[in-house]
């Protein structure tokens, strides 16, 4: 896979991690037409205690957005992908309670949103169940005039069925009333599809997901995404890799968990779910597992997703640009 | 014509008996959660709750499918709480026979476990423990890391063993 990619390695000073607004050099120029994946770790991340340190991510969620927008300020990224007045949600998944989005990670995305011109009562944090964002660590809140945490089972869904290929689906009315969805999902191990990042993660904006689980969710979670209101709409992944599964989900199993101290942001949610694969399997070859395929749960919605008739981005690593960054 | 009679009696008692047997085996899953203060430092929190085949996605989403395809009929989960620090969910899927308890117990890998004696088979792992007893599959899962917590849950766990 290296020797195919182009790997951007970069050093950050360590006076930017704490915040002090030293201006980072970025030096990377966005290739017109071609999907880019930024990554960005911190093997400090967790100094000196075993949970990650809340400005340590909220300096990563920086770093990385700066270097996907190569954007000189914390806030300038966020003014290219909103626009004052819209309504904007977070679609978390939070199925894993501990293993769920970095509550810290949220708090700095809402912030950004909100110094972008995004009205608290404008931005909605949420998953399919009320229930498991409280246990996540979130507290529920409908309050209008701030930042909404709620749950799809609290909101409801549209009346109307929409359909694409073998989805027929209603879905959640935070969707469709959203200007802009971001896709903050949880990297793991999934016994039916192989891994859960991106793409998969539209299953709980939905209200049927357990019937579109057959054939290793293939072609289902492509179909899915090409229903236009998710196409257009989810056009932003914030993947959370603080912690990651590499075997047992998307149940939350501690066991197979390890501390991938990273985020991973991009548009394209098949280069995003193709480069989140291959660290789950090259994880399970550390712990001496066999690879998804072989273990009987393939990640074929993948290529699916990339293939001529659904083109929801690419799966060849020639065609898109990794970026890959260590906080100093 | 009597020996006709006789292998519809014989087969009626049969499933009888195993709906017997299966009514009891879930009316055991249901109660094997500790009451708070009965295991030393563990505190149930809020109800016990149930779901069936049909509904579990509801509560492991994909996750279900393993437990149906090895013939789950009532998953019970209940929250806990350890000298109110260390949140954990304790679940027993109970299934329809002993050997689809033993499939999933089998598939899981064994990585960074120690076996432990508990039920008929158990894994202790850093922050979890899963065993198998007759045709019920625990697993007891801690959500954060704290001093003592491999003693707290077999401790937990010897207190649902007991009740299975």
């Amino acid at each position: 896979m290296s020797n195919r990619r182009e790997f951007l390695k970069e050093m950050v000073a360590g006076a930017a991690v704490l915040g002090t607004g030293a201006q980072l050099a970025f030096g990377q120029t966005r290739e017109a037409g071609k999907a880019k994946v930024v990554i960005v770790r911190d093997a400090k991340l967790r100094t000196p205690g075993p949970k990650p340190d809340e400005k340590r991510v909220a300096a990563m969620l920086d770093h990385a957005m700066q270097s996907y927008f190569q954007a000189q300020n914390p806030v300038e990224p966020w003014k290219q992908l909103v626009r004052p007045g819209q309504v904007v949600s977070l679609k978390l998944n939070c199925l894993g309670r501990a293993l769920s989005p970095n509550v810290a990670l949220v708090a700095a995305i809402c912030e950004r949103l909100q110094q972008a011109g995004i009205k608290a009562g404008d931005i909605t944090v949420w998953d399919s169940h009320s229930r498991d964002l409280q246990a996540a660590g979130f507290k529920l809140s409908t309050d209008p005039g701030s930042v909404r945490f709620t749950g799809s089972d609290t909101t409801g869904f549209e009346t109307a069925a929409v359909s694409y290929g073998v989805v027929t689906t209603r879905l959640a009315k935070i969707v469709t009333q959203s200007d802009l969805v971001i896709n903050v999902p949880i990297l793991k191990s999934h016994n039916l599809c192989g891994v859960t990042m991106a793409m998969k993660n539209m299953y709980g904006v939905i209200d049927n997901p357990s019937q579109l689980h057959g054939t290793a969710c293939n072609p289902s979670v492509a179909d899915l995404n090409m229903i236009p209101e998710i196409r257009q709409k989810v056009r932003f992944v914030i993947g959370d890799m603080l912690t990651a599964q590499y075997e047992g989900g998307p149940s939350y199993r501690p066991e197979y968990t390890w501390n991938e101290n990273g985020l991973m942001i991009g548009e394209d949610r098949v280069a995003i779910d193709h480069t989140a694969w291959q660290i789950v399997e090259r994880k399970r070859a550390e712990m001496g597992l066999n690879t998804l395929e072989k273990a009987g749960t393939p990640a074929y919605y993948i290529a699916t997703a990339a293939d001529a008739q659904h083109r929801l981005g690419t799966n060849d690593p020639a065609k898109f640009t990794l970026i890959e960054h260590s906080m100093a | 014509m009597k020996t006709m009679r006789n292998r519809v009696g014989v087969a009626v008692a049969l499933l009888l008996g195993a709906g017997l047997l299966f009514a009891t085996g879930c009316k055991r899953a249901a109660s094997a959660f500790p009451a708070s203060g009965t295991i030393t430092g563990w505190d149930k929190v809020g109800d016990t709750r149930s779901f069936s085949a049909d509904t579990l996605s509801q509560y492991i989403d994909g996750g279900a499918d393993q437990y149906v395809d090895a013939g789950v009929g009532t998953t019970y989960t209940s929250d806990y709480k350890y000298q109110g620090t260390i949140e954990a969910v304790v679940d027993v899927y109970s299934m329809k026979t002993p050997d689809g308890a033993k499939k999933i117990f089998d598939g899981d890998p064994a990585i960074g476990s120690k076996t432990v004696e508990l039920g008929d088979a158990a894994r202790l792992y850093a922050s979890s423990v899963v065993f198998r007893k007759g045709r019920n599959l625990v697993r007891i899962t801690a959500f954060e890391q704290g001093a003592n917590q491999a003693d707290a849950l077999m401790a937990l766990a010897h207190g649902v063993d007991s009740r299975l």
